[in-house]
């Protein structure tokens, strides 16, 4: 078992032909993901790592039965890109696209509820199955089978944890990325939610950072809703107020969105919070172990 | 994106939204001049992107215009939590009875736009809403429909506002929320928006902020931005498509990754070093982004040492450590580098390194405890 996608996910990438698109798609095929079918406007008949494309979504819905999307199109074009997603009957689309404007993601987000359906991101490094379908941009090979579910803000971050997992013999269910944007379709309260319902997944990390209060929100929510082990990590004890480091809903505005506000908020909900990346595979041995 | 309270003030004017006359002086004879011009009392106001204003001294009360040149010459190159102070707006002075708050944000958690308004005005919003919460109306626009009018009206209504003064304030609340969302903004809020005796509304303070990924579709809004404001190496950093922000410390940071970024900042105090930076170099960190980084980072004098943290990923480490030596080639960086690298064929990438004379380590906390060591 696992989360959002597995052995079972048949995928689609909008924006397949791009510079990004096709070198993920070869990657994800390497990986063994069952990508089905790529659209790009205008690229129908074209191939990339063996994958048909196709010119509209309708059409690549029709021939290859897709129900999983991944999007690597420019900020500019992803939000209509998600629309043709969710209105073609997607269940679940993965926006990895960075800079989508707040006010889209807006109408984006009401939209994709409307339909029923579920997004991943915008700004996220995507979703990992290990051993079964890699949708996204991280690197594969750092990853293992195992009983571990992570979500989190971040991508490099969200590596670095992960390796320290692998390395310490502590494998994965699922790793996902929720994204750095100040609207998401996917919080760390869905995903703990996923986690929670999964039999598979034993203990749970979550990876959070400065800006919002998704954080103080999954804390409300774990101490009322989950029984696995949590263990946290909050990137930023460092960061000054005002000032956006780097994804757009990281900033600290008004006084709120502190790391020391999110990190006493998962403690008082009982999560056990580390002070280094590094520190996360003892945590979660202790956790388990309790 | 921030801009100064007299450009929000213009744009509020041409949604329609009845603002305070002023002008902008940059020396203390124009201030005069414009105070003379307008012939009643007048604020001289500093122009800084920077809330406080009024706490730090930096906005003045002239009953004539020769007090109004006595204010602009104490304003005038003030210096308010760093932003020194190169405008003042002179603005017309009001006959204030009542002072309301009134703003546009983006409510996160609820994903929605959200109008906030408050009899309380004049005073610091985020006070209001930590201490007496209860004294904010709020109101939640329809993602997909905007606001409605009679949620406006309502948010009079609930201020407790005389009935032939509704329909002002909620036209007022209308017009806030259409340049709101027309400009791509991020907070558009008149603090204090006030009632005068006669029964007029007039927005005495205007503020807006704006959505730098929307900033593609507003090119005018871009052309307000004040360069004197911004810090020069974030200002270079942005042109190269680099995340900077400056800090205090000694330790210069280039890392992959926003969050991972914020991680290392972490890890440099931890090990009881100061970050002097946040730099995110993005994905692949090749040999033009890593030089283009050195020059962000050495450029500040107070840099003792620098620390690389690239977590390779798909991108192999020999090549990001090639891009880093051939980067040095390029940059001549006289303090002591240390340099994390993992991933794919990260040992080779270290070996590399190692070769150039450089420290070059396998985990993060070694390569931070190392760098402070080093500063």
């Amino acid at each position: 078992m696992s989360i959002l996608v597995d052995r079972n996910t048949r995928l689609l990438v909008q924006g397949i032909t791009g510079r990004e698109g096709s070198f993920h798609t070869t990657q994800m095929v390497e990986y063994g993901t069952n990508v089905v079918a790529g659209v790009t406007p205008g690229g129908k008949g074209k191939e990339v790592a063996g994958v048909p494309v196709f010119d509209t979504v309708a059409e690549a819905v029709a021939a290859t039965q897709p129900n999983v999307s991944i999007i690597y199109v420019p900020a500019r074009f992803a939000p209509d890109a998600i629309y043709e997603a969710v209105d073609n009957g997607i269940p679940f689309v993965i926006c990895i696209t960075e800079g989508i404007p707040v006010a889209d993601m807006v109408a984006v987000y009401a939209h994709v509820r409307e339909k029923g359906a579920r997004l991943l991101g915008p700004n996220c490094p995507g979703i990992i199955t290990p051993g079964q379908a890699k949708v996204g941009i991280m690197p594969g090979f750092i990853h293992m089978p195992g009983p571990i579910g992570l979500v989190s803000r971040s991508g490099t971050l969200t590596y670095e944890v992960v390796d320290a997992l692998t390395k310490a013999g502590l494998g994965q269910t699922t790793a996902i990325g929720i994204g750095g944007d100040p609207i998401i379709g996917t919080s760390f309260v869905d995903a703990l939610a996923l986690f929670e319902a999964d039999p598979e997944t034993k203990a749970i990390v979550m990876i959070g950072e400065i800006g919002g209060t998704d954080e103080e929100d999954a804390a409300r929510f774990i101490s009322e809703r989950v029984t696995k082990p949590v263990v946290g990590f909050i990137a930023g004890r460092t960061a000054p107020p005002g000032k956006r480091m780097g994804h757009a809903g990281a900033i600290i505005s008004g006084g709120a969105g502190t790391a020391a506000e999110k990190i006493a908020a998962l403690e008082a909900a009982g999560v056990p919070v580390a002070d280094r990346p590094s520190a996360v595979p003892a945590l979660i041995r202790a956790a388990m172990a309790r | 994106m921030d801009i100064h309270e007299y450009q929000a003030a213009e744009i509020f004017g041409r949604y329609g939204i009845p603002v305070n006359p002023g002008e902008v002086a940059e020396t203390p004879a124009q201030a005069e001049e414009i105070a003379a011009k307008f012939g009643t009392l007048v604020a001289v106001k500093s122009q800084v992107h920077t809330g406080g204003r009024g706490k730090a001294g930096g906005i003045r009360i002239a009953k004539t215009p020769e007090a109004a040149r006595e204010a602009a010459e104490a304003i005038l190159g003030m210096d308010i939590k760093g932003h020194v102070v190169n405008k003042v707006l002179i603005a017309r002075g009001a006959d204030i009875a009542r002072e309301f708050y009134l703003g546009v944000v983006l409510d996160r958690p609820r994903r929605q736009i959200t109008i906030m308004a408050s009899a309380e005005g004049g005073v610091d919003i985020e006070e209001v809403a930590r201490e007496r919460p209860e004294k904010i109306v709020r109101a939640l626009a329809d993602p997909e429909l905007g606001l409605h009018p009679w949620q406006a009206r309502q948010v009079a209504f609930q201020l407790g506002l005389a009935p032939e003064l509704i329909n002002g304030f909620a036209s007022i609340v209308m017009k806030l929320y259409d340049a709101y969302v027309k400009e791509d903004a991020t907070l558009a809020e008149i603090n204090p928006l006030v009632l005068t005796s006669s029964g007029e509304w007039i927005a005495l303070d205007s503020k807006m902020s704006f959505d730098d990924n929307a900033l593609f579709r507003h090119p005018g809004i871009e052309q307000l931005r004040d360069l004197a404001e911004e810090n020069a190496t974030e200002l270079e950093a942005r042109h190269s498509g680099i995340s900077f922000v400056k800090l205090d410390g000694d330790i210069g940071c280039i890392v992959n990754g926003a969050g991972l970024a914020m991680a290392t900042m972490d890890a440099v105090k931890l090990h009881g070093g100061e970050p002097a930076n946040f730099l995110d170099v993005g994905g692949g960190a090749s040999a033009e982004q890593v030089a283009k980084a050195f020059r962000l980072v050495t450029a500040d004098p107070s840099v003792r040492a620098i620390l690389i943290n690239i977590f390779g990923g798909i991108t192999r480490g020999d090549v990001v450590a090639e891009g880093i030596t051939t980067a040095l080639g390029q940059v001549d960086v006289k303090v002591p580098i240390v340099v994390r690298l993992s991933g794919t064929n990260a040992e080779e990438g270290r070996q590399l390194l190692a070769e150039a004379g450089l420290t070059a380590v396998d985990s993060m906390d070694d390569a931070a405890a190392a760098v402070v060591r080093a500063a």
